[in-house]
């Protein structure tokens, strides 16, 4: 599994302090413990701490560009932001997000061209988010469309189903839908896209956060999940992982499989 | 119409591993193929298989006529024998097996293997593979000797295994040598076997894995397979299965029957001459295939056809 770290991000408390004071040890220390925790991308998303999300979002990538040159998911809703962070970040970098509406889709896929970078797509429009699988899949196929259109490589799409916390009221048959949806956009081309998800929402506030991710986590690999936004500080979701990994046959068993297979 | 070959797209790369250095007149470097054996419409293999040969500190009390008729009055005399294999033969390392120190054969000291040991040091500039008796016990009193006697060489060092790793892994960090980290023809054993190794401060970079193979006919498809899962794990981006890979195939060979009988014993399996060094260049040219880097070999007539074929495979002379 590709993971994204998602720790660097505004709305954590140690963030929303270390953004404002321009505090680099804090950001550089997160982008260290992430990566040897196994991140393979690290999320940047500069939250809701400053009035001037294109000038902090520069400055998160910078700080971070000072200790590692990993991949970084540029995470904002403001396109303007984006544009900032990805042209700092370099190549292979992932642009984190774009809704699946017609209109933003083409605002965000000629960017994902233009930069040469991987780009998430939300199945989510102005609609909202749909009930079931075959209301994500409408929308998926549209990010597919609008893709190709713009000459976007599928290998480079990485389509989030968006969950919904599970505690959330008339809401329990989400995570099966996206288990569903997961599946489906598989079959959608040849290459197929790769999928992602937004993992901490299914949990949020749940009194058992940690054991939630976890087994949703490894229930959405067995789907064929590609990629996850997930703290990779969570030694035992990072563990489950792994494991879930090893008994899909993508890793090699060892007594020490815990250390060997990390991702 | 155009035919477009269908490639893969590897996230890993095999280490790349440099042995020799001191006073070794060459170096060898196998390692760092970014696909399959000899796919070179889909990726690198920027160093092409090698073929060690192997010395022995005692002569087999049963060498086969074949191999004798070919190596001459050398067998006997391991300076003489490693300097023939890489003057005639091109020998592109040697293998010195130190089996006469076994307990259970002649049980030499430590000492008087040393001497064998800086006797072919002297005799050649290729690099040298070190390998034990097999005894634990004896190992763990011979290799330091033998480690230190070597010391800046960077020989490799053999074998480690899951029950018995920690002196040659102090041998080949004190002294600046490789590790064969051995397996029984086990996949997840040598990944073990590799962390352990790992774990002793030994990197990545200094280990060669060697699964115990077979000759043709016994076990040789499970041995292909096992190298075939171990370099695709490796291509997966699997850093504990990462390493360049050792084939002994001289010995195992050389035990089968096909390869031994005579033809007066076996008529209907034509010349001996011919079918041994045959028998040994078919199991070494199915390794390749596996992902072999070094081949650990015998007769010099299956050497010369090895590295033709190894030649040819990599696209030399296409």
């Amino acid at each position: 599994m590709i993971v994204i770290g998602e720790r660097i991000n505004g709305m954590f408390k140690d963030m929303k302090a270390a953004i404002p004071a321009q505090d680099k040890a804090t950001v550089q220390d997160l982008a260290r413990r992430q990566l040897a925790a196994g991140a393979r991308v690290l999320d940047v998303n500069v939250g809701p701490t400053s009035d001037d999300p294109v000038s902090a979002m520069k400055w998160l990538v910078e700080t971070i560009r000072e200790v590692t040159d990993c991949p970084l998911a540029i995470d904002s809703t403001k396109a303007d932001a984006i544009r900032a962070g990805i042209g700092l970040a370099g190549p292979n970098s992932m642009l984190n997000s774009s809704p699946g509406d017609e209109a933003k889709l083409d605002l965000y896929m000629p960017l994902a061209a233009e930069f040469g970078c991987d780009i998430i797509a939300l199945t989510i429009d102005e609609k909202g988010i749909p009930r079931d699988a075959n209301g994500r899949m409408e929308i998926a196929m549209r990010i597919v469309e609008r893709a190709m259109l713009n000459g976007v490589d599928l290998e480079r799409i990485y389509i989030d189903p968006v969950i919904i916390p599970c505690n959330v009221p008339d809401a329990g048959h989400h995570p099966g839908e996206v288990l569903e949806t997961i599946r489906q956009v598989k079959l959608i081309s040849d290459p197929p896209p790769k999928t992602t998800l937004g993992l901490s929402n299914v949990s949020q506030g749940t009194s058992e956060r940690h054991l939630i991710n976890r087994t949703y986590l490894v229930m959405c690999l067995a789907a064929g999940l590609d990629s996850a936004i997930v703290d990779p500080l969570d030694t035992e979701l990072m563990n489950a992982v792994t494991t879930a990994e090893l008994l899909m046959n993508q890793s090699v068993y060892c007594d020490d499989f815990l250390r060997a297979n990390r991702p | 119409m155009a035919f477009d070959m269908p490639t893969e797209r590897w996230s890993g790369k095999l280490n790349t591993v440099t042995i020799g250095a001191g006073t070794r007149t060459s170096t060898v470097t196998v390692g760092g193929a970014s696909t399959l054996p000899f796919l070179r419409f889909e990726g690198e293999r920027p160093n092409p298989p090698v073929v060690a040969m192997e010395v022995l500190d005692e002569p087999l009390d049963d060498m086969p006529p074949a191999l004798a008729a070919e190596l001459g009055d050398v067998v006997g005399d391991p300076a003489a024998w490693a300097k023939k294999c890489v003057e005639s033969f091109g020998a592109d390392l040697i293998c010195l097996r130190f089996a006469g120190a076994n307990p259970e054969g002649k049980d030499k000291s430590p000492e008087d293997c040393k001497a064998v040991l800086q006797s072919v040091l002297q005799a050649v500039g290729v690099p040298l593979i070190i390998w034990g008796c097999g005894n634990y016990e004896k190992d763990n009193n011979l290799i330091p000797v033998l480690s230190q006697a070597a010391a800046g060489e960077r020989c490799v060092l053999a074998s480690a295994v899951q029950d018995n790793y920690k002196t040659i892994a102090a041998c080949s960090l004190a002294d600046g040598h490789l590790v064969i980290g051995e397996a029984p023809l086990d996949i997840q054993i040598q990944k073990q076997v590799n962390i352990l190794l790992s774990d002793m401060g030994v990197s990545p970079d200094n280990i060669i894995m060697y699964q115990t193979t077979g000759g043709l006919g016994y076990g040789v498809e499970y041995a292909y397979s096992i190298m075939e899962r171990t370099r695709l794990a490796a291509l997966s981006g699997d850093k504990m299965m990462s390493m360049p890979m050792i084939a002994v195939v001289g010995s195992e060979c050389w035990k089968t029957k096909e390869a031994r009988l005579s033809e007066e014993v076996a008529p209907e399996w034509g010349d001996a001459g011919v079918r041994g060094p045959l028998w040994e260049a078919t199991t070494a040219t199915m390794f390749l295939h596996g992902g072999t880097d070094i081949l650990v070999m015998w007769h010099p007539q299956a050497v010369a056809q090895v590295k033709k074929t190894i030649a040819e495979l990599s696209g030399e002379g296409a």
